[in-house]
C-alpha cells in the first residue's frame, strides 16, 4: 500500500487508542476524587497529566496575568474540561478524536464505509457535545461516548475490513499506543503510588483498584488472584500477563504479530532491524520474571520498554513510510 | 428565448405544466404528438401510480446517498454531504442518432489529436494560415515545453468529453470540447446502475446499450499508451486530493479499474523515472491518468507554489519514461477561441466535411465582431475561453444591465479571453418535478471518448439538466443535475 496510507491508518488508531485510554483515566480519577484520600486533587491530576505525557506541555496551569509564566493551578474542573474538550491541547480527548477522523478522511476509500460512518458519527457526536456551554457539558455522557465509540469502531474494523495489510497496520498503531500508554501508567505508579504504601490502608487500596480499572483489568485480575491486591501481583498482571488484552506483554505480542504480517505482505528486505527490536522486546517480556524486575529497578525496566517502543516507532517510519530514495533503490 | 406557453401539450394530469416552446422537445414533436421511441416511457410514467413513483425516487435517493455520490461546489463548507442532483426520467437517443454522433466524435477527436501533434511540432496548419498563429500562441494553455516532445502513438488527448446540444431542427451540434481533465463519467456510470434498479422492465424492453465497460475500456486505453518497453505497465490515477470537488470520481475510477489512487506527494522521481512510495518500497509508475491541471502538476516545470504535483515529473515525461493522459498542453485545442476553427481543422487533416457542426461563434479579437457583440449582449452568451464549469459566463437574456456593462468592460480589456455565441434554445427533456408532475427542462449531452490504440465511445454519456425552470445553465457546479442517457438498441 502507499506509504502515506499506512501512515494515516497508523495514526488513526494511535489517536483512537489514546482517546479511549485518556477517557478511562479521567473517569476513574473523577471517581477516586470522591473518596477521602491523602492525595490532594492537584497532585492527583498532575499525575494524570504525567500519565498522558502532558506534564511539561504548555499551558496546563493558568498564566499569571497573561505574562506567559505559569501561574497558579487551574483547578480540577478547568483541567478536566481542557483534557476532554480543548482542541488546542494535543493530549485532549477531543483533539485525538478530531485527529483520528482527519487521518481517516484522507484515506477514506481505504477503509470500509462502516468504519468511516462510525468514526465520522463519533466526530459529529463529540462536536455536538462540545458546543454546549462549559457548565452544561456532561462528562457522564461524554466519557462513555468516547469509550463506546472507539470500541464500536474497532469492532466494525474487525468485521468489515479485510484482514490484510491495512488491517495489520491499524493493529500496529493500536497496540504500540497501548504498550506505550500502559507502560507510562505503570511507570507513574511505580514512582508515585506504590512506594511506601500499604494495601491495608483503604485509601491506598482504592488507588490500586483504580489502576486496575483504568486498564479494565479489575475483574480479570481477581479471577486470577482474588481481590487480595499486592503491588507485585498488580505489576505482574499489567506488565506480563499473556492473555489479558490490556497488559504490556499482550500488546507487545500483538504488535509483533502485526509487524510480522506486514513484513510478509510487503516482502520488504529492509525490515531486519525493526523485527529484531520488536522480537527482542517480545522475548524480554515473554521470559521476564516479576521477582527479578521488582528486586532490581522496576522504573528503569519500564523506562527501557518506553525506549524500545520509541525505537520501534522510528524504525516503522524508516522501513515503511519515510525511507530515503537511495536506500529503497539500493535493495 | 422566452418560454411562451402555447398550450399544455398533453391532456394527462401529470403534464399539466408541460408547455411547448421553440426549443426542440425530446419527447414531443412539433404537433404535440409523442415521438415513437418515447411511447413506452410515456406509458410507464403515466400508468405507474404516483405513490410508486415516489417510492422509487426515495429508493434511488437512498442509493445515491449510501454510495456517497456527492459533489462539492467551491465555496460550500465541507462536512455537509450533498447528493449530486439527478432526475429519474431517462433521456432517450435512438440508435441512428447515436451512430451519427459516434462518427462525428471520432472524426473530431482524430482531427484534434493531429492538430496538437502539428502545433507542437512543425506547425504546418499555422504556416498555411488555416488557423491564425495568434490564436494558438496567445493561448495561455499552449505549452512551449511540449515542442518536439514525443508522446506514445502521438495521442495527446486520450480522454475527451465533448458537449453536444440539440438545436431546434433536432440536429446535434458540438458546443465545446473538453480535452484537459473532463469529468462526470462516474456520475454517468452510477446513474445507470441506479436507473437499472428504478425502471428495470422498461430498461430491458428498450434494449438499452450497455455502458458498464467504461472502466475496463479506460484501463485498456491507458495501458495502450504505455512507454515502450513496458509490457506490463503500472497505471495510476493522480488526484489533487480530498479537497477537490471531483474527488469522488477519482477514487471511484481508481477502484473500478483496480489501480492505485495517488497524490503528488506519493510520487518520487529519480533519474527521470517516476515511482510511487509504498510500504513495499518504490514502485515504478508507467501511465498516469492525471486529474491535476497542467499548472499544478510539477513545481519545477510549472507553478512553483503548487503542492499538488511532483517535482521532476515533466522531466520524466520528456525522457519518455512515463505517459500522461491527457498530455500537457491539450488546453490549446479546447480553448473556446480555437473552437471556431475546428471545422477547418477537420477539413485540413482529414479532407472531410465535419459530421458534427459547430455553433456559430464570434471571435472578439476581430473589431467588427466585437462591436456587434457589444451591441447585442442581451441576446448572446459570452464565455471566457479557458474556463469551464459555467464560470466566467454571461447569459445575455437573463443578465442585468450591470452585468452586461461589466462584461463589456472585460471584453474591451482582454478580447482574446472571450468569445460570444447566440443564445441557443437547446432541447428540453421531460423531468420529474417536486410536485410529482412532469415538466420540460433544458438538457445537453456529454459523451466520453477514449482514444488509445483505438477509439472507444460508450453509448450515451452524461445528460446534464438545467434543473431550474427556464435555466440554460447545466453545469453541476451551478445548480445543474444529470439524467441517465439511454441509447436504444434498434
Amino acid at each position: 500500500m502507499l506509504s502515506r496510507v499506512a501512515d494515516s491508518l497508523y495514526w488513526t488508531n494511535r489517536y483512537l487508542e489514546r482517546a479511549e485510554h485518556t477517557a478511562r483515566l479521567i473517569d476513574i480519577n473523577m471517581g477516586l476524587m470522591l473518596d477521602r484520600s491523602r492525595v490532594s486533587a492537584e497532585r492527583r491530576w498532575q499525575r494524570v497529566l504525567a500519565a498522558v505525557g502532558a506534564m511539561h506541555g504548555p499551558g496546563w496551569q493558568e498564566e499569571r496575568d497573561g505574562s506567559g509564566e505559569p501561574g497558579r493551578w487551574m483547578g480540577v474542573t478547568a483541567l478536566v474540561h481542557a483534557l476532554c474538550f480543548d482542541t488546542t491541547k494535543h493530549a485532549s480527548i477531543t483533539a485525538c478524536i478530531f485527529a483520528a477522523r482527519e487521518n481517516a478522511r484522507q484515506i477514506r476509500d481505504e477503509i470500509s464505509t462502516e468504519q468511516w460512518q462510525r468514526l465520522n458519527g463519533l466526530f459529529h457526536e463529540i462536536s455536538r457535545l462540545r458546543t454546549a456551554s462549559p457548565s452544561e457539558r456532561n462528562l457522564a455522557e461524554f466519557l462513555p461516548t468516547i469509550i463506546d465509540g472507539v470500541h464500536l469502531f474497532q469492532g466494525v474494523t474487525d468485521t468489515t475490513l479485510s484482514h490484510g495489510e491495512g488491517w495489520q497496520v491499524l493493529r500496529v498503531g493500536r497496540y504500540l499506543e497501548r504498550a506505550w500508554s500502559l507502560t507510562m501508567l505503570l511507570d507513574l505508579y511505580e514512582r508515585e503510588v506504590f512506594p511506601g504504601e500499604d494495601s491495608d490502608d483503604a485509601g491506598e487500596y482504592l488507588e490500586w483498584v483504580g489502576l486496575l480499572r483504568i486498564c479494565t483489568a479489575f475483574e480479570a485480575f481477581c479471577r486470577v488472584h482474588t481481590a487480595d491486591l499486592t503491588h507485585e501481583r498488580i505489576l505482574e498482571f499489567l506488565l506480563l500477563d499473556p492473555n489479558f488484552p490490556h497488559s504490556v506483554r499482550y500488546a507487545v505480542d500483538a504488535l509483533h504479530n502485526a509487524l510480522e504480517a506486514i513484513q510478509q505482505h510487503t516482502r520488504t528486505q529492509r525490515g531486519g532491524e525493526l523485527m529484531r527490536v520488536a522480537g527482542r522486546l517480545k522475548a524480554t517480556l515473554g521470559f521476564a520474571q516479576i521477582g527479578e524486575i521488582v528486586a532490581r529497578d522496576p522504573v528503569r525496566y519500564l523506562r527501557g520498554i518506553l525506549d524500545q517502543c520509541r525505537e520501534i516507532h522510528d524504525l516503522i517510519y524508516a522501513v515503511y513510510i519515510q525511507y530515503s530514495v537511495e536506500t529503497a533503490l539500493a535493495v | 428565448m422566452t418560454t411562451t406557453p402555447v398550450r399544455g401539450v398533453h391532456e394527462h394530469a401529470l403534464l399539466r405544466e408541460y408547455f411547448m416552446d421553440d426549443a426542440f422537445d425530446e419527447m414531443f414533436d412539433g404537433d404535440g404528438a409523442i415521438r415513437p421511441h418515447y411511447a413506452a416511457l410515456f406509458h410507464e410514467l403515466t400508468t405507474l401510480p404516483a405513490e410508486e413513483i415516489r417510492r422509487r425516487k426515495q429508493s434511488a435517493d437512498a442509493s445515491f446517498l449510501m454510495q456517497g455520490i456527492t459533489f462539492t461546489v467551491y465555496g460550500r463548507e465541507e462536512g455537509t454531504e450533498r447528493i449530486f442532483p439527478y432526475d429519474l426520467i431517462p433521456r432517450l437517443v435512438t440508435g441512428e442518432e447515436w451512430e451519427r454522433i459516434e462518427r462525428g466524435l471520432t472524426q473530431r477527436i482524430t482531427a484534434l489529436n493531429l492538430f496538437l501533434h502539428d502545433v507542437y511540432n512543425d506547425g504546418k496548419i499555422l504556416a498555411q494560415g488555416v488557423v491564425p498563429r495568434e490564436v494558438v500562441y496567445s493561448c495561455a494553455q499552449f505549452r512551449r515545453q511540449m515542442r518536439g516532445l514525443r508522446v506514445p502513438r502521438n495521442v495527446y488527448v486520450a480522454i475527451a468529453g465533448t458537449d453536444l446540444l440539440r438545436l431546434e431542427s433536432g440536429e446535434f451540434v458540438a458546443l465545446e470540447d473538453n480535452l484537459r481533465v473532463p469529468s462526470g463519467v462516474s456520475y454517468m456510470l452510477t446513474n445507470r446502475r441506479i436507473m437499472k434498479r428504478t425502471l428495470p422492465s422498461l430498461f430491458r424492453d428498450y434494449g438499452v446499450r450497455p455502458i458498464d465497460h467504461y472502466p475496463q475500456a479506460l484501463l485498456a486505453t491507458l495501458r495502450s499508451l504505455a512507454p515502450e518497453g513496458r509490457p506490463e505497465p503500472t497505471v495510476v490515477v493522480l488526484t489533487p486530493g480530498v479537497y477537490n470537488s471531483a474527488y469522488f470520481e477519482h477514487t471511484w475510477l481508481a477502484r473500478q479499474m483496480g489501480v492505485e489512487l495517488v497524490e503528488g506527494r506519493d510520487l518520487v522521481i529519480h533519474d527521470n523515472i517516476v515511482y510511487m512510495r509504498t510500504t513495499a518500497g518504490l514502485k515504478r509508475v508507467d501511465v498516469i491518468y492525471r486529474r491535476v491541471d497542467d499548472d499544478f502538476i510539477d513545481p519545477v516545470a510549472f507553478r512553483g507554489d503548487s503542492i499538488l504535483g511532483a517535482a521532476g515529473l515533466f522531466n520524466a515525461y520528456r525522457a519518455g519514461n512515463v505517459t500522461l493522459a491527457n498530455a500537457f498542453g491539450t488546453g490549446v485545442a479546447d480553448d473556446k477561441a480555437l473552437y471556431a476553427y475546428v471545422p477547418a481543422i477537420i477539413r485540413y487533416y482529414l479532407g472531410e466535411e465535419p459530421i458534427l457542426n459547430n455553433v456559430e461563434t464570434y471571435l472578439l479579437t476581430d473589431p467588427r465582431q466585437r462591436a456587434h457583440v457589444k451591441d447585442n449582449l442581451e441576446k448572446l452568451v459570452v464565455k471566457a475561453v479557458g474556463e469551464s464549469g459555467g464560470y466566467g459566463m454571461l447569459v445575455g437574456p437573463q443578465s442585468s444591465a450591470a452585468e452586461r456593462e461589466e462584461f463589456k468592460r472585460r471584453i474591451e480589456a482582454d478580447p482574446r479571453n472571450y468569445i460570444a455565441q447566440p443564445t441557443l434554445s437547446f432541447s428540453r427533456a421531460p423531468c420529474l418535478l417536486e410536485d410529482g408532475s412532469i415538466g420540460p427542462r433544458h438538457v445537453d449531452l456529454r459523451p466520453y471518448i477514449l482514444f488509445g490504440d483505438k477509439v472507444t465511445i460508450v453509448p450515451g454519456g452524461l445528460t446534464r439538466v438545467a434543473l431550474r425552470q427556464g435555466s440554460l445553465v447545466v453545469n453541476s457546479s451551478q445548480g445543474g443535475g444529470s439524467k441517465d442517457t439511454w441509447v436504444l438498441g434498434s
